[in-house]
């Protein structure tokens, strides 16, 4: 068997006082597709951020690619891992946001190269290469020297993507990459994360497009009050789920 | 779909304008007092011809230029100064964000002045400076008008720019840092690539008003002894007992060195709206020359 590139075994978090978090068990395996839903508080922002280590974990386990995240464990105790350690491990692992994020003083090709020449110290001209590859990839070789003000929001989240294909992940997290987007732009920005999943990429997906889900979906994994509700095959949870929240949430949003 | 014609064109519209009679009640009261001034500063008995024969003396542009070297070095080790005390008071460790509150707190707390005739006389506090095995020095002979100076000005400047920089850093939005943080990059590569750039767009206007400030109150160093253009004017003055038309000459260049900054700060803050809006305005420049009919240059 191999292992997990997800891997979490009951994994709380709190804010506080607020447990956002109630024991969270999810596997992802190499090359899965796993979409979450839930209504909104559910807490699977929260939980995707726990992957890359941006929110702390308040207990159980979280590996990714079969290492913990944030942690190294010698014996049976854990030890904090130091903030370059961390970034290394983030590295590996690329995020897309719902409000995209871009830097705005920086061009398209800019945002792409950043991390690549900074953290991953490639050479600029190699860099500036494989940029501009992942940028047609994306359907963007026109929009290199644009800066993010100057694109529309489905461009800004496609080069969004690139920026993060840049530090070849071995996988990618989205949440909810098209909220924020006017409905016709939906599509192109959907239609790269299909590419993205053809092509084998690991992905845990927060969304709300059931279509998308549905089709690209290897697993959906339903979220209420921290806790995972059902997961399963896309076709059954979404036209057959078995639990009545499950129900109630679907039938709002389809 | 097609608008339909229709064979006459509108009637234009003809409507008297609104009359201001305030605004020109209050232009010739402004010329009224501005001639009763004119007049007052002709009829006074000063030696104007002093002010011109003096204001291009060789001491006097010297004077100027070590106002422009003292002002845009103390501004600079101000900047420095303060982005690391911003940057200390930002961090998670408790002992370096006490040390940069505290720094603010002294400096901002007590007058240049003061903190500038200190510097001047370090000796009586510490009579040599040293770092072990490295750097020995007898503080008097470091502590020279000049050093007295940039230290008075660039550590008091210091504090008050941490305030302006740590305000800047929080403008930014913190989806910049999360995003910089997911592709790998530590926080102090995301301060230096990232945040930082991006604050400066709200930095350097008031940093602008800084440095024009700095020009000013390098005037100060007098009291250590440094010949800017405000104490090279005074002594001068003592050699030709004309007090009033020397204070002039300082005056003038002043004026001088903060217009011609002012235009500079206007092509700063250009550079950095960059990203923040769609296009950039046209700078004055290419306004007048749009005026006059050439073609801008791009
Ligand atoms: N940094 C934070 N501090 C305190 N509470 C937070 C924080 N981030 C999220 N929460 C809370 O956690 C809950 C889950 O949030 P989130 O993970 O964003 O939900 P979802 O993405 O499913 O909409 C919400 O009640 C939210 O208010
Ligand atoms: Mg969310």
């Amino acid at each position: 068997m191999t292992t997990p590139m997800v891997k979490a075994e009951r994994v709380h978090k709190y804010f506080g006082k607020l447990e956002v978090l109630k024991g969270i068990d999810l596997e992802v395996q190499p090359g899965e597709v796993c979409c979450l839903l839930g209504p909104s508080g559910s807490g699977k922002s929260t939980f995707l951020r726990c992957i890359n280590h941006l929110e702390k974990i308040t207990a159980g386990r979280l590996s990714v690619d079969g290492e913990l995240v944030g942690y190294r464990q010698q014996g049976d105790k854990l030890y904090e891992l130091r903030e370059k350690e961390t970034a290394a491990k983030r590295a590996e692992i690329g995020m897309v946001f719902q409000r995209f994020n871009l830097f705005p003083h920086m061009t398209a090709l800019g945002n792409v190269i950043e991390a690549p020449t900074k953290v991953r110290r490639t050479s600029k001209a190699q860099a500036v290469q494989d940029a501009k590859a992942l940028l047609e990839r994306v359907g963007l070789a026109d929009k290199v020297d644009s800066y993010p003000a100057q694109l529309s929001g489905g461009q800004q989240q496609r080069v969004a993507i690139a920026r993060a294909l840049a530090m070849k992940p071995k996988l990618m997290l989205f949440d909810e990459p098209t909220s924020a987007l006017d409905p016709e732009l939906v599509g192109e920005v959907l239609d790269v994360m299909r590419g993205l999943a053809k092509d084998g990429m690991t992905m845990v997906v927060v969304t709300h497009e059931m279509a998308f889900a549905r089709d690209v979906g290897d697993t959906v994994v339903f979220m209420d009050g921290g806790v995972v509700v059902e997961k399963g095959d896309p076709n059954q949870v979404i036209d057959n789920p078995q639990h009545p929240r499950t129900k109630a949430f679907l039938g709002k949003v389809l | 779909m097609t608008q339909e014609v229709t064979g006459t064109a509108p009637e234009k519209l003809v409507a008297v304008p609104v009359r201001h009679y305030g605004r020109w009640v209050g232009a010739l009261v402004v010329v009224g007092l501005f001639g009763w001034l004119v007049s007052a500063f002709g009829n006074a008995d000063i030696h104007y011809h002093v002010t011109r024969d003096y204001l291009f003396e060789h001491v006097i542009l010297v004077g100027v230029w070590h106002t422009i070297e003292i002002s845009v070095l103390s501004q600079l080790l101000g900047i420095g100064l303060g982005v690391l005390a911003a940057v200390m008071r930002q961090s998670g460790n408790p002992v370096i964000g006490s040390i940069g509150w505290f720094y603010v707190w002294l400096f901002r707390g007590t007058p240049l002045l003061l903190q500038i005739i200190l510097w001047f006389n370090l000796a009586a506090i510490f009579p040599t400076l040293s770092i072990p095995g490295v750097w020995h020095a007898d503080t008097n002979v470091f502590i020279t008008p000049f050093m007295a100076a940039l230290l008075g000005l660039g550590i008091n400047e210091g504090a008050y720019m941490a305030e302006i920089v740590r305000a800047g850093i929080g403008s930014v939005d913190n989806g910049q840092t999360e995003a910089s943080h997911a592709l790998g990059m530590t926080q102090g590569l995301t301060m230096r690539r990232i945040v930082l750039p991006q604050a400066m767009r709200v930095i350097i206007p008031p940093t602008g008003n800084e440095f024009i400030n700095m020009l000013k109150s390098s005037a100060l160093v007098n009291a250590a002894q440094y010949t800017e253009v405000f104490r090279v004017s005074q002594t001068e003055a003592g050699k030709n007992l004309e007090l009033i038309p020397m204070l002039f000459v300082a005056a003038i260049w002043y004026l001088v060195l903060t217009s011609v900054f002012s235009v500079g700060q206007y092509y700063l803050e250009r550079r950095f709206a960059r990203g923040a809006q769609r296009e950039l305005p046209a700078t004055p420049v290419r306004r007048l020359l749009a005026l006059i009919g050439k073609p801008p240059r791009t």
